[in-house]
C-alpha cells in the first residue's frame, strides 16, 4: 500500500516536472498524444477490462466529445474551454442510448453491437452537415501558441481519470464490476443489479472518453469525422492500448498507450527519418504483428505479465553474464 | 409461518412442460428437500423461484408478497439467496473477494464488508483458501464457497442446488454438519439433491417431483416408502421390491 502511494506520488511529480527536461516541441506533443491515450485507455479498459463489456466503439463517444466542443464554438461562440467540461456529459448521454440499446447483448455479440454503433454515429456525423459541417470537418483557432498548456490541461484529464478509477476499483462497485465479468448469473444472484452496474461503468468510461475528445478538438484544432469517429484510429487503437499495457490494471493502459504512441511514431516518421520511407506504410503491419506477439506470450500485457517479463530479462541477464564469466575459464584453458 | 409458497407453478420451455402444476409451502426455520430423478424439473423450479425464468402459470408467494416480475437481483435482496448445481465461481477473485461482493448487498461500508466476509469463511471452513483465486479451489471447495456467497447475502431463505453432488463421504458429513449449523442460526433452507442419506439425515419434510409433477410428499420416511416414488426412481419392475 505505502509503496503504491510512493509510486503514485513519484509518477505525479516526475510528469509535472516533465515540460523542464523535455524542451522540444515535438517530444511533449507526444508526450501530450500519450497521455490523451492514458485516458482514452484507462476508460476502455474500465468498461472492457474490468466490467468485461468489450467496447469495439469508444470512437462514439471521443467524436462525441470533440464534436461537443467544436459546435459550441462553430454553433454558439462559446469558448471550446467550456466544450472540455461538457464534451464529457455529452458523451455520457450518448451512452445512455449506447448502453440501452446494445446491453441487451452479451460478449462478442454487445462487441459487435457497439462496433456497428461506432459506425453509425461516424456516417451521422458525416451527413449531418447543417450541424457538423459534414467532411469540410470543424477548424477552431487554438486558445494557446505554446503546447504547455495543453500539457498540463491533458495531465490533469489523465490523473482524474486514473484516479477515480482506481477508487471506484476499491469501492463496491469496483467489486460489481469484476463480479459482473466473472459471471453474470452469479453476480445476479448475489443481488447485483447487472444491467444497472454495466450501465454505470459505461458511464463513467463515457465521461472520460469524451473529456479526452473534447481536448483533442481544443488541441488540434481540427477534426472532421473520418478522424475522430475513426474505427482504426480510436475504437481498434483503444483496444490495442489496453491489451499491449494489461488488461484489468490501473497502469496497465497509461503503459500501454506510451508504448503504442511510441510505436505508431516510430514508424509513421521511418524510425525518425533514419530508415527507409515505406517503413511508414507497414505500421499497421506491425500493430498486427505486435497484438499476435502480445497474445501468444504475454496475454495479460505489459503490467501484467510485469513479473514474467523481468524473469525473462533476469534470464537474459545472466545468459550473457555468464558468457562474460566463462571468458576467464576458456582464457584459463588456453594458457593450458 | 409459510416463508415460501407455490401454487399450481407450471413451467413450459415451448412445448415442453419443465413443471406442472406443483404446489408446496416452506415453513421458516425447517429444512425442506426435493427431490426427483434426473430431469424431474429440480433446477427449473429453482430458476423459477429466483426469476432467471419466468413462470408460465401459477403463483410464487414470499413472506405472503408475491415474487413473480421481480428481476433476480430483487429476489436477492428479500431475502432469497441460491447456490448453482454447476458452481459458478468468480473465477479470477480471490475466495474472500467473492464473498465481500456478496455482502454489499446488505452494506455499503468496505471495512464491515471485509469483517463480515471473513466471519462467514470462517463459518464455513474455507479461511484457509481466503487469499486463494476461487478458480484454484478444489470442487468440495467451490461446493462451499457457492454457499458461503449465498449466506453472505444474510438470507431468510438458501436455495440449495445440489450441494453435495461431488463430495466424497468425508467432506459429505461436514456438509451436512454446516447445513445444520446454517439452520440452527434461523435460515430457512430449501435442499434439492439426490444422494439420499444426505437428504435423509437433514430434512424435516420432502416433496418428490417427477417428469414435473407432484408424486409425493411428507416425512423423510414417508415419502421414501411411497410406492410412486419407488416406481419413479427405479422403474415399475421394482415396485414390489
Amino acid at each position: 500500500m505505502n509503496k503504491k502511494i510512493q509510486l503514485y506520488i513519484g509518477l505525479t511529480s516526475a510528469f509535472l516536472l516533465l515540460p523542464l527536461v523535455v524542451q522540444s516541441d515535438y517530444y511533449l506533443h507526444l508526450i501530450i498524444i500519450s497521455l490523451m491515450w492514458v485516458v482514452i485507455g484507462s476508460s476502455w479498459n474500465l468498461l472492457a477490462g474490468y466490467t468485461g463489456q468489450v467496447s469495439f466503439g469508444h470512437a462514439i463517444f471521443f467524436g462525441t466529445g470533440a464534436y461537443t466542443s467544436g459546435i459550441l464554438w462553430t454553433k454558439l461562440s462559446i469558448s471550446p474551454f467550456w466544450g472540455m467540461l461538457c464534451g464529457g456529459f455529452t458523451a455520457m448521454i450518448i451512452a445512455l442510448f449506447v448502453g440501452w440499446i446494445c446491453f441487451r447483448l452479451k460478449g462478442p455479440y454487445f462487441a459487435l453491437a457497439t462496433l456497428a454503433g461506432g459506425e453509425i454515429i461516424r456516417l451521422v456525423a458525416t451527413n449531418w452537415e447543417s450541424l457538423t459541417e459534414g467532411m469540410v470537418g470543424i477548424l477552431i483557432l487554438q486558445n494557446f501558441r505554446s503546447k504547455l498548456p495543453y500539457y498540463y490541461i491533458i495531465l490533469l484529464i489523465a490523473g482524474l481519470c486514473i484516479f477515480c478509477i482506481d477508487r471506484v476499483m476499491h469501492s463496491k462497485w469496483g467489486y460489481y464490476f469484476i463480479s459482473i465479468r466473472e459471471n453474470q448469473d452469479a453476480a445476479e444472484s448475489i443481488g447485483i443489479n447487472t444491467s444497472l452496474y454495466k450501465n454505470v461503468s459505461l458511464q463513467i468510461s463515457a465521461f472520460f472518453t469524451g473529456s479526452a475528445g473534447a481536448f483533442y478538438m481544443n488541441y488540434m484544432g481540427f477534426i472532421d469525422p473520418e478522424v475522430v469517429f475513426s474505427l482504426h484510429y480510436i475504437s481498434i487503437m483503444a483496444i490495442l492500448v489496453g491489451i499491449v499495457g494489461g488488461v484489468a490494471t490501473i497502469l496497465g493502459p497509461a503503459v500501454g498507450a506510451f508504448v503504442m504512441v511510441g510505436i505508431q511514431e516510430t514508424f509513421r516518421s521511418s524510425f525518425f527519418g533514419l530508415g527507409p520511407k515505406w517503413i511508414s506504410q507497414a505500421h499497421a503491419l506491425v500493430f498486427g504483428l505486435l497484438v499476435i506477439f502480445v497474445i501468444m506470450f504475454m496475454a495479460n500485457g505489459i503490467v501484467g505479465d510485469w513479473s514474467k517479463i523481468k524473469k525473462l530479462y533476469d534470464k537474459i541477464f545472466l545468459y550473457f553474464h555468464n558468457k562474460e564469466g566463462k571468458e576467464p575459464v576458456d582464457s584459463l584453458m588456453d594458457s593450458r | 409461518m409459510v416463508l415460501l409458497e407455490l401454487k399450481n407453478v407450471s413451467k413450459n420451455f415451448g412445448g415442453l412442460q419443465a413443471l406442472n402444476n406443483v404446489s408446496f409451502h416452506v415453513k421458516q426455520g425447517e429444512v425442506f428437500g426435493l427431490i426427483g430423478p434426473n430431469g424431474s424439473g429440480k433446477t427449473t423450479l429453482f430458476n423459477c423461484i429466483n426469476q432467471f425464468f419466468p413462470v408460465s402459470n401459477g403463483q410464487i408467494e414470499f413472506m405472503g408478497k408475491s415474487i413473480l416480475k421481480l428481476k433476480p437481483y430483487h429476489i436477492c435482496r428479500l431475502g432469497i439467496a441460491r447456490t448453482f448445481q454447476i458452481v459458478k465461481p468468480l473465477s479470477r477473485m480471490t475466495v474472500l473477494e467473492n464473498i465481500i461482493a456478496s455482502t454489499f448487498c446488505h452494506t455499503r461500508k468496505m471495512d464491515q464488508a471485509r469483517h463480515e466476509a471473513e466471519e462467514i469463511l470462517h463459518f464455513c471452513g474455507l479461511s484457509v483458501y481466503k487469499d486463494q483465486l476461487s478458480k484454484g479451489l478444489p470442487i468440495g471447495g467451490r461446493k462451499r464457497l457457492e454457499i458461503a456467497r449465498a449466506l453472505a447475502t444474510k438470507p431468510k431463505l438458501l436455495l440449495l442446488d445440489e450441494t453435495a453432488a461431488g463430495l466424497n463421504p468425508s467432506e459429505l458429513e461436514e456438509a451436512i454438519l454446516l447445513i445444520q449449523k446454517i439452520k440452527e442460526n434461523g435460515v430457512t433452507i430449501l435442499v434439492v439433491e439426490h444422494i439420499m442419506r444426505f437428504i435423509l439425515t437433514i430434512s424435516d419434510r420432502i416433496h418428490a417431483i417427477s417428469f414435473g409433477q407432484t408424486i409425493a410428499q411428507g416425512a423423510p420416511d414417508e415419502v421414501i416408502n411411497d410406492q410412486k416414488v419407488i416406481n419413479a426412481y427405479l422403474g415399475e419392475q421394482y415396485a414390489g421390491a
